[in-house]
């Protein structure tokens, strides 16, 4: 059914590539253990900040799950035949985004061991309960058609009909794993920073960014480490995707700080003084987060010039990537802490082990698509030829 | 024996659907069985401070030292991984719409007490996706920490800073252990629980028993002509952020 | 079949070797572990439930007990014999029971590891000054 055995099939490059992000998953375990061990106190968080790179980097990556539904839904939905050879590239991301969310969690729960509370006590008032329900599905949507219409095609039949009716479930289903994650924070009364209704917008837009950004840098390495050529056409018009979508991004944070510094009530404005100027002599934040919207207008102006948008591509998928998983995948829940309820500045700055430990689960998501791109391209050669 | 997909399908569904409606009934009978324990008369636990009368800045910290050791709460150096159930601050830094204010010159260094507020409407119950904390009848913000898995969503929510998690084992930091109650361990949140133990045993909370002054007025919101009632009808109180309708149980006599 | 008894020794072989922890001890007449040694309490001579019942089910017994008080505030227990106890693993089991002398025992010698209940709950009367082994 997975037809796992195609994923060994391969030359020197990919399983040294394989290795390399094999030894970076067995440090990051390896940092787990310790962090089941001695606690979370091995992370830089706190007590004013809870929540720091883990729940970041799964909120950054909750957006580039929902991505998937950019090619799925034209495909699908509009038979746009030209995103053929890209709609399954696009389902083996959001699977292998998802994973990565869900063990960002699991790599943040205070006690792991513990984690079927969820389910054996269900707390429909908790959006985090709502949250596991939605990304559960997903996951198990999208592995379901991927696997489905692949083993279809490697077998050269027709996949079957009761797949359409699951692709358009998933249109809706990916929105709305990104609005419970926007909910997980826009609903907080006491966190004025995500206290905002433009909150879940933002997530869609940068989501439906971000992802693209991604799927577009992979294809783009398909094609030269591979030879798999994804389709001009396709990738064109996510790029397109990617430029309505990043430009909405950077309206929406424009709008947020329009509203914040115009009406200039003090709690408001502490969190986006802390994140772009610091605050009470925490300043670590600020070269980040310039970054980021320096990232993201470059990335505008290079996406908005339809001559530069072809010609520079790679880098613009670069810079809107970058850009949102500095912003997202950081400055945004960070941002929300400092300052506190109570109005301390508490620094935050993830430890060795934290970042090895991200970068271990960063790497196992690189490691699923590999594998999962490795079947994709042998049943297609092999169809082919 | 063959079935057909279609056949196979439907079983699944219907063992899915029955599986989940034993769920529900399973949760709409825990809510309803902590619902209904409230005592014959209607209880809601409440407290005022009388900040007049606190001498936290002449170096008394009793109701802390009390609350500390009653419940094991570990000491740590690193103020990043402290863990606080009771603790002062400022008055200008508990009420914002204090600062900056000529008229309270005087009043913005009046230490103020501050712990878990127990709310009406507490945002910290709603978020926890295993009720591991829920507001009990008779209006004591519980946690259990058998069941918390740690995720610090509370935390999150909770507009005050009343809780705090365990970021390591706590043991080591608690210099004499009180074995008359549990420690907690590792990667559990943590907060006041208005000492539901001693309610329990007919006492007060350790902090208003332990208070020289005498600051703290421990009693039941939903009596009219409680103590606590009275006092609120004769003195003025403020409340920490009601705005935001959380409806503390904590009111501060200016 | 030239191999037939060569197969049939080797599985010979092999079932004796599966099925030694249950005979050898008899064949060699080797002395029986030696059973724990439990320290009953010595003021009182009944638990809150009978003894092989307790045996049986006190870890079910106390994950009841702690639903009841936690979730519950329900803190009275009515014994099988009409007392009253409180439910609670520090006063009323510690109260009897020396952790050491008799849990300790009986979870060591069957190798049951010990619940993750000790990493809060404590015994009694015992001021523990600084960190647990």
């Amino acid at each position: 059914m997975f037809m796992i055995e195609k994923a060994f099939k391969g030359g020197r490059e990919y399983w040294i590539w394989l290795t390399c992000l094999l030894s970076i998953i067995v440090i990051g375990f390896c940092f787990y253990l310790r962090q089941l061990d001695a606690g979370l106190a091995i992370t830089g968080l706190s007590r004013d900040v809870s929540w720091g790179l883990y729940i970041a980097q799964f909120t950054f990556f909750v957006g580039v799950a929902a991505s998937a539904v950019m090619v799925v839904l034209p495909y699908y939905l509009h038979d746009a035949k030209e995103f053929g050879r890209v709609a399954i590239l696009g389902e083996f991301l959001a699977i292998s985004a998802v994973v990565v969310c869900m063990l960002f969690i699991f790599v943040d729960l205070g006690q792991p061991a513990r984690i079927l509370n969820i389910i054996l006590y269900p707390s429909p008032r908790s959006l985090m309960f709502w949250d596991m329900i939605s990304l559960s599905g997903y996951l198990l949507l999208n592995a379901i058609m991927a696997f489905v219409s692949l083993r279809a095609e490697y077998e050269e039949s027709r996949a079957p009909q009761w797949i359409k009716p699951l692709a358009l479930i998933s249109i809706p289903w990916a929105v709305s794993i990104h609005t419970v994650t926007a909910f997980l924070y826009s609903g907080l009364a006491g966190r004025s920073f995500w206290l905002t209704a433009i909150l879940a917008p933002r997530f869609l837009a940068s989501a439906f960014a971000a992802g693209p950004a991604l799927l577009i840098l992979l294809c783009l390495a398909l094609e030269k480490f591979a030879s798999y050529d994804a389709g001009k056409e396709a990738i064109k018009k996510l790029a397109v995707i990617m430029t309505y979508a990043m430009a909405m991004n950077v309206f929406f944070v424009l709008v947020e700080t329009f509203t914040v510094l115009y009406s200039g009530i003090p709690e408001h404005l502490e969190h986006f003084k802390y994140l772009y100027f610091g605050l009470d002599g925490s300043f670590n934040l600020v070269a980040w987060m310039w970054t980021s919207m320096l990232f993201a207008i470059a990335a505008v102006v290079l996406l908005l010039t339809p001559a530069w948008r072809g010609r520079f591509l790679p880098l613009a998928c670069v810079l809107v990537f970058l850009s949102l998983l500095l912003d997202k995948g950081l400055g945004l829940i960070v941002g929300g802490f400092v300052p506190s309820p109570l109005g301390s500045v508490t620094h935050y700055a993830p430890t060795l082990p934290e970042c090895c430990i991200v970068a271990g689960i960063w790497a196992l998501g690189a490691f699923l698509i590999t594998v999962f791109y490795k079947i994709v391209l042998v049943v297609r050669k092999g169809v082919a030829g | 024996m063959k079935i057909t997909r279609k056949d196979f399908l439907r079983l699944s569904g219907l063992s899915i659907l029955a599986a989940g409606a034993k769920q529900a009934v399973r949760a709409v009978e825990q809510e309803r069985l902590t619902k209904s324990r409230p005592a014959a008369r209607a209880v809601r636990w409440g407290m005022a401070v009388d900040l007049k009368k606190c001498r936290e800045k002449d170096g008394c910290n009793a109701c802390v030292h009390a609350c500390n050791s009653a419940h094991n709460i570990p000491q740590f150096a690193d103020r990043a991984h402290e863990v606080k159930w009771i603790w002062t601050e400022p008055f200008a830094t508990v009420f914002p719409f204090a600062k900056g204010s000529y008229s309270t010159e005087s009043d913005s260094g009046v230490p103020v007490p501050l712990m878990c507020n127990h709310c009406a409407n507490p945002p910290c119950t709603r978020v926890c996706p295993t009720q591991a904390t829920w507001k009990r009848g008779d209006g004591i913000v519980m946690m259990d920490w058998h069941r918390c898995i740690g995720c610090r969503y509370c935390i999150a929510a909770c507009p005050y800073g009343s809780r705090s998690f365990n970021w390591q084992d706590p043991r080591p930091a608690i210099a004499n252990i009180n074995p008359e109650f549990p420690t907690r361990t590792k990667g559990v949140v943590e907060k006041c629980n208005f000492c539901e133990e001693r309610l329990a045993r007919g006492q007060k909370p350790a902090c208003v028993d332990a208070c020289p002054q005498g600051i703290f007025t421990f009693g039941n919101l939903a009596d009219p002509d409680s103590e606590l009632r009275q006092l609120l009808r004769a003195r003025f109180a403020v409340q920490r952020q009601p705005e935001l309708g959380t409806g503390p149980s904590i009111y501060y006599l200016v | 079949m030239r191999d037939r008894i060569w197969i049939f020794a080797g599985l010979a072989v092999f079932v004796a070797a599966l099925t030694a922890p249950f005979w050898w001890a008899h064949a060699v007449a080797m002395p029986l572990a030696k059973r724990p040694d439990l320290v009953l309490p010595a003021n009182q001579k009944e638990c809150v439930v009978p003894t092989e019942t307790m045996r049986a089910m006190h870890m079910q017994l106390l994950v009841n007990w702690r639903e009841d008080v936690v979730r519950r505030g329900d803190r009275q227990y009515v014994a099988y014999n009409g007392k009253i106890y409180e439910k609670s693993l520090t006063h009323t089991c510690l109260g009897c029971h020396n952790k050491a002398e008799f849990c300790d025992r009986c979870h060591a010698y069957s190798g049951v590891s010990t619940p993750s209940c000790w990493n809060c709950h404590n015994e009694p009367q015992t001021r523990i000054a600084g960190s647990t082994p």
